[in-house]
């Protein structure tokens, strides 16, 4: 069925076109970014990076570096509370049946559609009078709201699918029911974490608007920011804005690259639920 | 769980409706006591001259945006879902401007439709097409953002469409194939059909997303100029943060009715998807 015919190596080429069509604004940002300034306006514009210039990259580690250690922190953090908080519940959903279960998995798909914008400003107006505003642990509890209900129901989603006799065998071992999370339930739920963390990451990583609502005035802001207020500065200089956006972009890339099934596997899995 | 969803969600949700029922000024907002003021807020915005065109925006760009990130989406799941060498590894670098941060979208698409060395202007002027002032005309700045936002979209259609395909049987394309159906008429009679269930579900949850975006939409125009891209995302936005003096009230209204839109739009969802799975 998958034997190279001449006939197939056809349809790879429309593929491939398609995909470059796709991808093209994704190389323009990567042209720009090595454009010199000079070449900035060239008409026609230089579709190649003829005398190319590291320039926009040297600004980025100048000027750019507090933004992405930020990012990565708040990343890491969203990660680490999203996977505490959603691996338990998704278990308790999947497998200890409690009574209010349904309207539970209910509630999470709800919560999924509330538009950021509602969210921001109800966590604004709580961390104003909580004084946590413009801090890490403040914006990193706001971008779990993204990941957490999406965590659940793929943990749920998949820990359904783990034997009961599997679970029984680690009680029947004397284990208790933590320690049976701990030791058996959570090692076979890698693939799920794997795509949890994935998209907890990436969410946070990209998140602009508990970013720049909840600490646009606070010394610790992410790279969505630092891109932001670059634009807002300097609308001149393009590659150094663009070679920050490729600097931000390179954590999607990587964990396409490194987690493709996992990314795939999460896109379906949050579109089509069980 | 309970009281991480009550903490999280509930509480700010609560906030946001009080916030829209109450009449708050900058102080107020950090001592307390701001007056109740029932329906105010939402008679101001619903009075608001442009509460019409910011509606009309919102729905022009979650249609239009809708309608090409799933033709598209769909023709290129049926393209990628023949078999031919490296079709696996394209499909997924076609997933690229769906994981990037929005902000590196907007802001290349930014560059990507600027008015004088973007390379769209440039590219018409090759054949002959005056530039176009893309995003600081207000007849082009909605537009300019729906190209942006139909490009961001086609990858989640493409993969949900593509996993839908995947779940129709082979034999039927066979068996059709041997009463010597057409391609196309094989698309209309076999795949769109049975994909129907699948493509409800990508068009309503593109809607709920769609309906959210703001993004995009505020890095590239801010709404402007002068309103003419504005949805309700992003002027809800801009009350209650784009100006020295927030307005809070109007915006949470604003908020609470986009929610209202979404919510609608959640439980058609919820509906369709149990039906589906009573079948």
């Amino acid at each position: 069925m998958t034997t190279s015919t001449p006939r197939s190596w056809w349809k790879t080429g429309i593929g491939l076109v398609l995909t470059g069509l796709m991808l093209f604004p994704v190389y323009w940002m990567i042209n720009v970014s090595f454009t010199r300034d000079q070449d900035m306006r060239a008409s026609p514009p230089h579709l190649f990076p003829t005398n190319g210039t590291l320039d926009g990259y040297r600004a980025v580690l100048d000027q750019q570096l507090p933004y992405l250690g930020t990012s990565f922190l708040v990343g890491l953090g969203t990660v680490v509370l999203t996977v505490a908080l959603a691996a338990p519940a998704g278990y308790a959903l999947a497998k200890l049946r409690p009574p209010g279960g349904p309207a539970l998995s209910f509630v999470l798909l709800i919560a999924q559609m509330i538009p950021g914008i509602i969210m921001a400003m109800g966590f604004y107006a709580i961390y104003l009078n909580l004084g946590v505003l413009n801090t890490l642990p403040g914006l990193i509890l706001a971008d779990t709201t993204l990941a957490v209900p999406f965590g659940v129901l793929i943990f749920t989603a998949f820990m359904s699918g783990i034997p009961d006799e599997l679970i029984q065998a680690a009680v029947v071992d004397g284990a208790g029911r933590l320690r049976t999370f701990w030791s058996v339930v959570l090692p076979v739920s890698r693939n799920s974490i794997v795509t949890v963390s994935l998209f907890a990451f990436l969410w946070s990583w990209s998140d602009f608007i508990f970013a720049s609502t909840l600490a646009g005035g606070g010394d610790h802001q992410p790279i969505t920011l630092g891109i932001y207020h670059y634009i807002g500065n300097n609308n001149q200089q393009w590659n150094a804005i663009m070679a920050t956006a490729v600097v931000a972009s390179i954590p999607a890339a990587v964990l396409l690259i490194l987690a493709q099934r996992y990314v795939s596997m999460g896109v379906t899995a949050g579109a089509v639920k069980d | 769980m309970t009281i991480y969803l009550i903490a999280f969600y509930a509480y700010p949700l609560y906030r946001n409706v009080e916030l829209s029922l109450r009449e708050y000024t900058v102080r107020s907002f950090v001592q307390g006591g701001a007056p109740f003021a029932g329906l105010d807020n939402y008679r101001t915005v619903l009075s608001d001259p442009a509460f019409g065109p910011t509606l009309a925006h919102t729905l022009i760009f979650t249609g239009a945006s809708l309608a090409f990130q799933f033709s598209i989406g769909m023709a290129l799941a049926l393209f990628f879902h023949q078999h031919f060498p490296l079709s696996r590894t394209l499909r997924a670098l076609i997933l690229v401007p769906w994981l990037l941060p929005l902000i590196v979208s907007a802001s290349t698409w930014s560059w990507l439709l600027n008015s004088d060395s973007g390379l769209v202007n440039a590219a018409l002027g090759v054949v002959g097409i005056d530039p176009v002032n893309w995003l600081t005309s207000p007849g082009w700045s909605l537009t300019s953002v729906i190209i942006a936002n139909i490009w961001i979209g086609i990858p989640f259609n493409l993969v949900v469409l593509y996993s839908g395909l995947q779940g129709i049987p082979v034999e039927m394309y066979e068996a059709s194939a041997l009463d010597g159906a057409s391609s196309w008429q094989r698309f209309w009679r076999i795949t769109f059909p049975l994909l129907r269930p699948v493509s409800t579900i990508t068009l309503l949850l593109g809607l709920i997303y769609t309906l959210k975006v703001f993004d995009i939409v505020w890095i590239m125009t801010r709404g402007g100029p002068t309103g003419s891209s504005a949805t309700l995302a992003t002027w809800s936005y801009r009350l209650g943060f784009g100006n020295m003096l927030p307005e809070f009230g109007p915006g949470a209204a604003i908020g609470n009715l986009l929610i209202v839109m979404a919510l609608i739009a959640g439980l058609v969802y919820i509906r369709i998807e149990r039906r589906q799975h009573l079948r």
